[in-house]
C-alpha cells in the first residue's frame, strides 16, 4: 500500500477550487545520467504504426454504431444578432431527420462564463444556434436550411483596436475587456530604461492561427439507459468526462469518454466543447447513437485559435549589452467568449526568459466577435517570442554585438519570477551551444550570385513553462502468469507518440522487452485518473507514475524469485525480460518461468506522480538558427535551412522526439510566413476557413530541419529525468526566421506573418522613402 | 430527380464488388466510408484542398472527395485498406513505419496511396518526383521530411523485392 500524506495545495494550480494535495512517496531514485538504460532512449517505432498505416486505427470520428445518426450544427450568420425567434417545424418534418434542438427544447446549460449552450444572443459568425440529427449527414444538412431563424443584427467588433475604442459596440454587457488585466513588475522599470546606454521600441503585431488539426473537433454519442459514451476528439478524457457530467446533471461513472487515436489537437482539444453535450442530447431526443463533426468551415470559424497580440516594447541595455529593463504592454483578442482554455500567457516570456532587474509587463485580453481563443502549440509563448526576440535582435544591432552573445549576457541563472533555482540552470546554455555548433553560427555564408536573391541568417531562443508535468496521475500495472504486463493508464496520445515513450518507460523499469508489454490509455472507464494532455505534459506526468507502478510490481516479483530461488532479494535484479542473480550468471531465469511457479496468480500495483518540486522550478529552454533567402522581385522567402535545440532532459525516443521536434519548427514556419486567418471586417466573417486560402506549409515549403540533440536528463525534475517537448520547438521559428529576413535585406517585420505580399511592400516603400520598417 | 433519389451504382473496390444504392449527391469518399465502412481514407477538407482522402481510381490517385460516388460505377479503385496481403505490409507502409512518417496519422492514409500510385506508375522516381507525388497531400503534423525519406526507402524496397523474385 502505497504511503500517502495529505498537504495543503500549492496556490498556483489552485483555479479548480481543491485545497489540498495528496502527496505519494513514488518510492523510487530519479535515473541520472549514469543510469544504464536498455529500453528508454532507443528509437523504437510507434506502437501504433501498424494501425495507422493500415487505416485500422480508429478515430473518434470513424465509429460506427449500429443506428448511428450524423448531427449537423446551424451556426450563425451573422457576428453579433440577437434571436428574436426559431421555427424548427419544418426540419423536424424532413426526411430521415429523428431530433432537432435548439434554446426552446433544452434544458439551460451555462457556458462560456455568463453564457449558455443556446445563447439567445450570438456573437460571433459560426456561433451554435440549433442542431438536428438525420439518418445521413445530407440529410442532416437538408433540414439545417429548414430551420427558420429571425435574426435581429447588432453592431459588432472583429480586432483589438475596434473593441477598444471608447465608443465600440459591446461584446458582452460588462464591455470589451475580458477578464481582469494582469500587471507584473519588479525593480524599476522606468530607472532602467533611463540608466539604459541604448533603449530599443518596438510595435509588433501576431496574427490569428489556426490550428487545422486535421481531424476536426467531433464525437460520437450514446446512450444506454442512464448511461451516456462519448467518443470524443479530445486531448482530455477525464476533463470532458467532468464537464460533460456536470452540465447534464449526471454522475461522472455514468459517462464514459474514450479516444483511441486522434487526428492532431495542437490545443485545441484540451476543453470540452459544446459538441459534446450537443452530441449527447441529440442522441437522448432520438434515442440513437449520434455522430456530430465540425465541417473544416465550422472548425475553423468557432472551435479555436492562437490569439492575435499587439505588442508594445520598450528594452534598455548598457554599451556592454546588459539589460536594464524590460517593458511590454500587451493586448490580446480573447475572440467571443473565454472558454478557460487560453493559456495565454503572453507576458511570461518577458518577465524570465532574460536576468534583468527591472521588468514590467501588462497584458489585457479583449473581446471581439470573432472565433473565441485556445492554446494553440506554446500559447503565449509563440506570441511572444515574436516580439521580445526581434527586439533582442534589434538591440544587439543597435550595440554592434552578436546576437547570441547578446543573450549569453543576460543569462538568467534562476527563476526570477519565485526566486528560485531552476532544475536545470544550464539547460538554456547547451541549447545555445548545441545549435550555433551544428548550424555554424558566426561563419557566413556567400550571397548568391543573383544580386535578386539575398541570403540571411537568424537567431531565437526561447523559454517554456510547460514540459513540467501535470501532477497527479495514476498508472496501473499487471505482471501477468506468463512474464508478459498489462500497463493501463488514462492518459491520451495525441498524435505524439506519448503510447511509445510512456510504454519505453514502463518496459525499463519492469525489467521487460518492451514487445512483452501491453499499453493501453484513453479510456475513462478502464483506466485511472489522468490530466488533460497539454503543456507537453503527458510524458512528464504519467511517466513516473509507471515507474512507480513498475517499481512496486518488479519488487513484489524479487520476493517471488527470491522464494523460488532460494537466494537473497538483495542479489536479484530484473533485465530484459531475466531475473538476474548478482554473481552468479548461469542461475538467471526468465521472468515467465518465475511467474509459472505462482500461476495463475498475477502481481499488480499502482503507480502515482508524486507532486513538482516546491522549491525548484522546470522549464524547457531552446534556441534555433536559421538560413534563409529572400527573393527582392517576388517578395519570397525560401527558408533554407533550421537548427534547433532544446533542453527537454532526457530524450525516451530520439526518433520520436526529433518527429515533434521537426513538427513544431514546420509548424513554426508556417506561422512565420504563411498562416493568418482573415476576417472580413465589415462582415464579420472568416474569408480563409478552408484549407484552400488559410495556408500551412506544403511538404514543398519545409527547408532542412535538423535537431541538435541536448538530451540532458534534468533529474531533479521527476523520476524519469525527461520533460516535454511537443510545444517549445515551435516558439523560436517565426522570430528566427524575422530576424534572418532583417539579415538578408535589412527590413524589420513587426507584423507576422511574412507572406510576399509584406515583403514586396516593404520593399517598394523603402524604394520610395528609404525606411527599413515594415507597415503592418 | 430530387435529392433522395438513389440510383444503383456498384463500387469495385480493393478488389471487391459492392452493389449499392447511393443518392447522387454522396461523394466517393463519404459512400466508402458510410456505405463501405472503410474508415482508412479520411475526411479533412471535403473539398479537394489537403489530399487525406486519396485513393486509388483506374491506376490514378484521386482525391475521393473530389469524385461523386455514382461516376465510380465498375471503375478499379483501391484503398489504404487494400494494400497490405494479408499480414504482409505494401514497402510503403513498411516505410511509413521505419521512418516515422506519420505522427497523428490523420493524413497517412492519403500519403501512402500518393506514392502507392507513383511506384506503381514509376517504379524507379527521383526525389523530385517523390516530393511531386506527395505535394498535393497535407500534413498538419509536419511529418514531411519523413514522408520524403520514406518514399524512398519504399522506391528501393520495392526494387530490392522485385530483383528477389
Amino acid at each position: 500500500m502505497a504511503k500517502l500524506h495529505i498537504e495543503p495545495k500549492q496556490s498556483e494550480e489552485g483555479e479548480d477550487g481543491a485545497e489540498f494535495q495528496v502527496v505519494e512517496d513514488e518510492g523510487i531514485l530519479a535515473w541520472d545520467a549514469d543510469s544504464e538504460l536498455l529500453v528508454v532512449g532507443q528509437s523504437y517505432p510507434r506502437l501504433e504504426g501498424r494501425e495507422k498505416v493500415t487505416g485500422r486505427a480508429r478515430y473518434s470520428s470513424d465509429v460506427r454504431l449500429p443506428g448511428q445518426l450524423y448531427a449537423r450544427v446551424l451556426r450563425s450568420p451573422y457576428p453579433h444578432a440577437r434571436i428574436r425567434n426559431i421555427d424548427i417545424t419544418k426540419a423536424e418534418q424532413s426526411p430521415g431527420v429523428h431530433a432537432v434542438i435548439c434554446a426552446a427544447n433544452v434544458p439551460r446549460i451555462a457556458w462560456y462564463e455568463e453564457s449558455v449552450l443556446f445563447d439567445a444572443t450570438v456573437r460571433l459568425v459560426g456561433d451554435e444556434i440549433a442542431a438536428v440529427a438525420a439518418e445521413s449527414d445530407e440529410l442532416a444538412q437538408d433540414a439545417l436550411r429548414l430551420i427558420e431563424v429571425d435574426y435581429e443584427s447588432l453592431p459588432f467588433v472583429t480586432t483589438i483596436e475596434e473593441a477598444l475604442r471608447p465608443d465600440a459596440p459591446k461584446v458582452h454587457d460588462g464591455g470589451n475587456i475580458a477578464g481582469e488585466p494582469t500587471t507584473y513588475e519588479r525593480g524599476d522599470p522606468e530607472s532602467g530604461l533611463h540608466e539604459a546606454d541604448v533603449v530599443v521600441t518596438g510595435d509588433f503585431e501576431t496574427p490569428c492561427a489556426l490550428h487545422n488539426a486535421f481531424e476536426s473537433h467531433g464525437c460520437t454519442a450514446s446512450w444506454e439507459g442512464d448511461s451516456l459514451t462519448l467518443w470524443d476528439s479530445t486531448q482530455a478524457i477525464f476533463v470532458v468526462r467532468q464537464q460533460v457530467a456536470e452540465k447534464l446533471k449526471m454522475p461522472e461513472h455514468r459517462v464514459r469518454v474514450i479516444k483511441q487515436h486522434m487526428g492532431g489537437g495542437f490545443g485545441a482539444k484540451q476543453i470540452p466543447w459544446k459538441h459534446d453535450v450537443i452530441a449527447a442530447l441529440l442522441s437522448k431526443q432520438a434515442g440513437r447513437p449520434v455522430q456530430l463533426l465540425l465541417d473544416r468551415e465550422a472548425e475553423n470559424m468557432a472551435a479555436g485559435n492562437r490569439n492575435p497580440t499587439r505588442q508594445h516594447v520598450q528594452l534598455g541595455a548598457k554599451r556592454d549589452g546588459t539589460l536594464t529593463a524590460i517593458v511590454a504592454r500587451i493586448e490580446q483578442s480573447a475572440g467571443a467568449y473565454r472558454t478557460g482554455g487560453e493559456a495565454s500567457n503572453v507576458s511570461g516570456t518577458y518577465q524570465t526568459l532574460y536576468r534583468c532587474p527591472n521588468v514590467r509587463t501588462e497584458q489585457t485580453a479583449v473581446y471581439t466577435n470573432t472565433g473565441p481563443a485556445v492554446a494553440f502549440r506554446a500559447p503565449g509563448h509563440v506570441e511572444a517570442a515574436f516580439a521580445l526576440e526581434q527586439a533582442m535582435d534589434e538591440l544587439a544591432r543597435a550595440l554592434d554585438l552578436d546576437p547570441v552573445a547578446l543573450r549569453r549576457r543576460n543569462y538568467a541563472e534562476v527563476d526570477q519570477l519565485e526566486d528560485k533555482p531552476f532544475t536545470l540552470p544550464e539547460g538554456l546554455r547547451l541549447s545555445y551551444d548545441r545549435v550555433t555548433e551544428t548550424f555554424g553560427w558566426g561563419e557566413r555564408t556567400a550571397q548568391p550570385a543573383d544580386s535578386v536573391k539575398r541570403r540571411g541568417v537568424g537567431f531565437a531562443a526561447h523559454d517554456w513553462s510547460g514540459g513540467t508535468g501535470h501532477p497527479p496521475g495514476y498508472a496501473w500495472i499487471e505482471l501477468n502468469s506468463d512474464g508478459t504486463a498489462d500497463v493501463v493508464t488514462g492518459t491520451q496520445d495525441i498524435g505524439t507518440g506519448a503510447r511509445t515513450g510512456l510504454a519505453q518507460v514502463a518496459a525499463e523499469e519492469l525489467g521487460l522487452p518492451l514487445a512483452n508489454i501491453a499499453f493501453q490509455l484513453g479510456d475513462t472507464a478502464t483506466g485511472p485518473y489522468s490530466p488533460v494532455s497539454s503543456g507537453s505534459a503527458t510524458q512528464a506526468t504519467i511517466g513516473p507514475a509507471l515507474r512507480a507502478a513498475a517499481a512496486d510490481v518488479k519488487a513484489q516479483l524479487l520476493e517471488v524469485a527470491s522464494v523460488v530461488l532460494e537466494i537473497g532479494v538483495g542479489r536479484l535484479s530484473v533485465r530484459d525480460g531475466r531475473v538476474l542473480v548478482d554473481g552468479d550468471t548461469e542461475r538467471a531465469i526468465a521472468v515467465g518461468e518465475v511467474m509459472q511457479k505462482i500461476a495463475p496468480h498475477t502481481l499488480q500495483a499502482r503507480g502515482a506522480r508524486a507532486p513538482n518540486p516546491a522549491d525548484m522550478t522546470i522549464r524547457t529552454f531552446g534556441a534555433q538558427c536559421v538560413e534563409l533567402e529572400v527573393d527582392t522581385e517576388t517578395g519570397e522567402i525560401t527558408v533554407l535551412r533550421i537548427v534547433t535545440a532544446h533542453d527537454c532532459g532526457r530524450i525516451i525516443n530520439p526518433a520520436l522526439v526529433d518527429s515533434q521536434v521537426v513538427g513544431g519548427v514546420t509548424q513554426g514556419v508556417g506561422f512565420a510566413l504563411s498562416e493568418e486567418r482573415i476576417v472580413d471586417t465589415r462582415l464579420g466573417i472568416v474569408l480563409n476557413a478552408n484549407l484552400e486560402e488559410y495556408h500551412v506549409p506544403t511538404v514543398a515549403d519545409v527547408p532542412v530541419i535538423e535537431h541538435a540533440r541536448v538530451g540532458v536528463p534534468d533529474s531533479a525534475a521527476n523520476s524519469t529525468g525527461a520533460k516535454g517537448i511537443g510545444e517549445p520547438p515551435l516558439i523560436p521559428t517565426a522570430p528566427a526566421i524575422a530576424n534572418a529576413v532583417f539579415d538578408a535585406i535589412g527590413i524589420r517585420f513587426r507584423a507576422g506573418p511574412l507572406t510576399r505580399q509584406r515583403v514586396l511592400a516593404a520593399l517598394a516603400a523603402r524604394e520610395t522613402n528609404g525606411s527599413g520598417e515594415a507597415d503592418s | 430527380m430530387g435529392p433522395h433519389t438513389h440510383l444503383p451504382v456498384t463500387l469495385s473496390v480493393n478488389g471487391s464488388r459492392f452493389p449499392l444504392l447511393i443518392e447522387p449527391r454522396r461523394t466517393l469518399l463519404d459512400a466508402l466510408r458510410h456505405d463501405l465502412a472503410l474508415t482508412g481514407t479520411k475526411k479533412v477538407c471535403d473539398a479537394g484542398d489537403c489530399g487525406a482522402c486519396t485513393v486509388i481510381v483506374d491506376g490514378r490517385a484521386v482525391y475521393a472527395c473530389l469524385l461523386l460516388a455514382v461516376d465510380c460505377d465498375d471503375r478499379d479503385i483501391t484503398t489504404i485498406e487494400g494494400l497490405a496481403k494479408g499480414n504482409a505490409l505494401d514497402p510503403v507502409q513498411e516505410a511509413f513505419i521505419q521512418h516515422d512518417a506519420f505522427q497523428c496519422g490523420f493524413c497517412t492514409s492519403g500519403q501512402i496511396m500518393s506514392l502507392r500510385a507513383l511506384l506503381d506508375a514509376n517504379p524507379e522516381p527521383s526525389d523530385d518526383q517523390i516530393l511531386r507525388a506527395v505535394t498535393g497531400n497535407l500534413c498538419r503534423c509536419g511529418a514531411y521530411l519523413n514522408i520524403l525519406k520514406a518514399g524512398r526507402l519504399a522506391a528501393d524496397m520495392q526494387r530490392q523485392a522485385a530483383a528477389d523474385v
